[in-house]
């Protein structure tokens, strides 16, 4: 059977790509964040998934405002970057596993939570730039990975609780897949942070670290907020760390905490790496 | 005909795009989103206000987008995402976007960033159980 070993989150901002592709990781300004990131790779590296699930949104390059989904699942074999109009060279494309995203799809709409299922579908910064931070960049990924966008860009945007269902619901969807295999949650985006308006570079450190307290031991604080309420205190774009508890709910209750690391500011955000454990 | 009112409307200089932005602005982000390719950014450099007409972009729209006038069109409903396709590789960052938005320098906009991760790691030491280096 396959099983979740845990999760991870991740800042996804284009910034992070960027440093990693400048080799500017170990520059004063990125490297208390980068080297935050080591325990994380050391746990991946010992525990060795052979497939992540990436909870992300798109931010303009899969989907246009004719068409969005609230949640949407990649069911195809392949899931190519591409130039999201910054001119910058595409990164390799990314395997999936056409198989068990059709499994997960058909069990999440059997629980109740109907997604878009995407035979096509491209991934920018969102998905690729977790990967990078945590794998490295390589031709050849030495992952699978299967991208599940979820929509925080257009309002209505779903609500924390329902972000909190679809991984529970994801979990139940991955345990009842039938090939052994070793899957690990990526909860990306987020933390506080906010892009436009005159409210813009709003950094919330307490809110942050009280996000990321109570989404390893009692995820169902979130569900208290709604979306205005977290707007107000993380910023529009902050609204992301509704991501992190779907990765957060495919986990058991009892996940163990194996990493904490918290920076700000990183551009315009605060960044969490978060790694929680399965315990079997 | 009327657009409800939202909760989130009262935060102060903060503009959420939700329907009534992405209705409003509809052909403006699709001619944002049309940036993802280089040959339509090449096209656009060539006859900018001949691609607006294009994408039915019409009126302050136009202009804003003819004017390269990033905030402006912030303001009239362009998603960020979306604007930053426009606006990044013509040398303006998010950053340089936010800091018009308060009338301030880049500079200041991001030395009030750096003032948020003031007294991090002490903070951090006292919270406890976070990585420190």
């Amino acid at each position: 059977m396959a099983r979740i070993l845990g999760g991870v989150t991740s800042s996804h901002i284009p910034a992070v790509g960027n440093a990693i592709a400048n080799g500017l990781t170990q520059e004063p300004y990125w490297k208390r964040f980068f080297d935050g990131y080591g325990p994380a790779q050391k746990w991946l590296d010992e525990v060795k998934p052979d497939l992540a699930i990436v909870v992300y949104n798109d931010h303009g390059l899969n989907f246009f405002l004719d068409k969005v989904p609230t949640f949407a699942l990649g069911c195809a074999d392949v899931y190519p970057n591409e130039d999201e109009g910054w001119g910058l060279k595409p990164v390799a494309p990314f395997k999936g596993d056409a198989e068990l995203s059709w499994h997960i799809a058909e069990s999440l709409v059997e629980q109740e939570i109907d997604i878009c299922m995407c035979q096509e579908m491209l991934v920018d910064h969102g998905f690729v730039n977790p990967i990078r931070a945590l794998w490295g960049t390589h031709e050849n990924w030495p992952i699978k990975a299967i991208p599940l966008a979820v929509n925080t860009v257009q309002h209505p945007v779903p609500t924390a609780a329902r972000c909190l269902k679809l991984g529970r619901a994801l979990r139940k969807a991955v345990e009842s897949y039938p090939e052994d295999m070793k899957i690990v949650i990526l909860g990306t985006g987020g933390l506080s942070h906010q892009l436009q308006g005159e409210r813009a570079g709003l950094i919330n450190v307490e809110f942050d670290l009280e996000c990321m307290e109570k989404i390893a031991t009692d995820p169902e604080w979130m569900t208290q907020f709604s979306n205005a309420e977290i707007m107000e205190k993380a910023g529009t774009e902050g609204i992301e760390s509704i991501m992190w508890l779907v990765m957060r709910g495919a986990l058991q209750d009892d996940a163990k905490i194996i990493h904490k690391h918290y920076h700000a500011p990183i551009s315009n955000t605060g960044a969490g790496v978060l790694v929680l454990e399965n315990q079997y | 005909m009327v657009w409800k009112k939202h909760e989130y409307e009262d935060i102060p200089g903060t503009y959420v795009f939700d329907g009534k932005h992405a209705h409003g602005a509809y052909p403006l982000n699709k001619l944002l989103f049309s940036f993802n390719s280089e040959e339509c950014r090449s096209e656009f450099d060539e006859d900018p206000a001949a691609y607006c007409d294009k994408f039915g972009v019409t009126g302050k729209y136009k202009e804003m987008v003819v004017k390269k006038d990033f905030l402006g069109m912030l303001r009239a409903g362009a998603n960020i995402y979306f604007m930053a396709k426009m606006c990044i590789p013509r040398g303006t960052s998010v950053q340089d976007a936010g800091a018009q938005f308060q009338g301030i320098t880049t500079k200041e906009f991001q030395d009030k960033l750096l003032q948020k991760g003031e007294g991090l790691v002490d903070k951090l030491e006292k919270v406890g159980g976070y990585w420190n280096g």
